[in-house]
């Protein structure tokens, strides 16, 4: 037996490598943890404000009727008066926002709109307008007697 | 008072700004659109949506709209949301088959058979923006978290992609971008509704399936449709503290 050496060196040892692990720890944590982490909740706030960066490819039923107020007259009391402008006329924020080069507005296909909402199905509720288009004058483009904007007949 | 004529005229000056925008705030407020108001205060809203399932008639627009908006990969597996259709049959009411054809985007294919023995709806769906999330309380990381407006969001730069909470979320609302590998999913359009519009596809809905509605503001309309409709939320069993409401939600749902 070496008399000498401390007995409890092998503990001291493991503590000296537990204090430089946890100190690692702590630098490294320090380095890569956003400071503001935390602030709301545990996460970043700097990803609430990536989420709201995004750009809309809607402009929303709001700014379209700021310009096209015929439009909206035509559309008074309009069965599809409740309708989104986008909903059949698509994205179209760049257009809204007066960009020169935004693509410009193609008119809808009728014969495929239409139906994507009008065709008959059993899962629809029955309060909603339906057509079997075999049966509802057939090679007929719906809006030959229709008007997309107020389309009942009167 | 050391009040010389520029500090005064300086002073002034911002009085008068001040004022201004806060009187716009205030007109923005009284008129129960806080939305509108110049500043968004995160602590002023806490978002949530009703979904009308007597409404629904599955055209997709709403599948379609997401995508466009949020730039979701065109997968038949991504979906922010998707529209399922369920058939039930009436001898089997607790055994519904469902369906979900790429996620709704393409529309439904018409059901022409005899219909005297089935009910069939659409149900659609979307991140439920849980209160209580389990996604969130899987996150590793925190990189999926509830923002102070009750909107679960990811932190796309910081997600792992570990995949838990895709595990963990019990409505299946999850999925990994193929492109970055990291987890994506409903953000209730946050860079839309922080604008004052609704999300895309409230916005694209034809028949007002869906609307979007801040549970804080006591002048919108969420407060009497949660009023006057039986609503149902999915799975309350999870105890997640859903904030998608549905309206005529059949028992057979999962």
């Amino acid at each position: 037996m070496s008399g000498d050496q401390n007995p409890y060196l092998h503990v001291f040892r493991m503590a000296g490598l537990f204090a430089v692990g946890i100190g690692a720890f702590l630098v490294l944590r320090a380095l890569y943890v956003p400071g503001d982490f935390g602030t709301f909740g545990h996460y970043r706030p700097a990803a609430l404000e990536a989420n709201r960066a995004v750009a809309a490819k809607f402009a929303g039923r709001a700014s379209c009727e700021a310009c096209h107020t015929e439009i909206v007259e035509a559309r008074k009391d309009s069965k599809h008066g409740g309708v989104g402008c986008e909903a059949c006329h698509g994205p179209l924020a760049r257009h809204a926002s007066g960009d020169d080069q935004a693509p410009k507005p193609v008119k809808p296909d009728a014969a495929r709109l239409c139906l994507t909402c009008h065709r008959a199905d059993a899962s629809k509720p029955r309060t909603f307008k339906q057509i079997v288009p075999a049966n509802h004058y057939p090679g007929e483009v719906c809006t030959s007697c229709h008007n997309a904007h107020k389309p009942q007949l009167s | 008072m050391d009040l010389d004529r520029r500090s005064f005229l300086l002073d002034a000056g911002r009085l008068i700004v001040l004022s201004a925008s806060a009187s716009l705030a205030w007109e923005a407020l009284l008129e129960g659109r806080p939305e509108t108001a110049p500043n968004y205060t995160m602590t002023d809203h806490w978002w949530g949506m009703v979904i009308d399932i007597e409404k629904c008639i599955g055209c997709g627009n709403c599948v379609r709209a997401c995508k466009t908006e949020n730039n979701v990969p065109l997968e038949p597996y991504t979906f922010r949301t998707w529209v399922e259709r369920y058939v039930v049959e009436l001898d089997d009411l607790e055994h519904p088959k469902v369906e979900s054809p790429n996620g709704g985007y393409d529309g439904f294919k018409p059901i022409e058979t005899d219909t005297a023995r089935i009910k069939t709806f659409f149900v659609p769906k979307l991140c439920n923006h849980c209160a209580a999330s389990p996604c969130v309380q899987v996150c590793p990381v925190g990189a999926t978290f509830e923002s102070p407006d009750g909107v679960v969001l990811v932190d796309t730069d910081y997600c792992l992609g570990c995949r838990y909470c895709v595990q963990a979320c019990p409505y299946g609302c999850r999925y990994i971008d193929p492109r970055t590998h990291t987890v994506d999913k409903c953000s209730l359009c946050y860079h839309r509704i922080t604008k004052g519009l609704t999300t895309a596809c409230c916005e694209t809905c034809p028949t007002g399936a869906r609307q979007l509605g801040d549970l804080k503001n006591p002048k919108d309309p969420i407060h009497e449709f949660l009023r006057t409709h039986k609503i149902q939320v999915l799975k309350p069993q999870m105890a997640t503290h859903s904030k998608m409401y549905y309206n005529g939600l059949d028992g057979s749902v999962r």
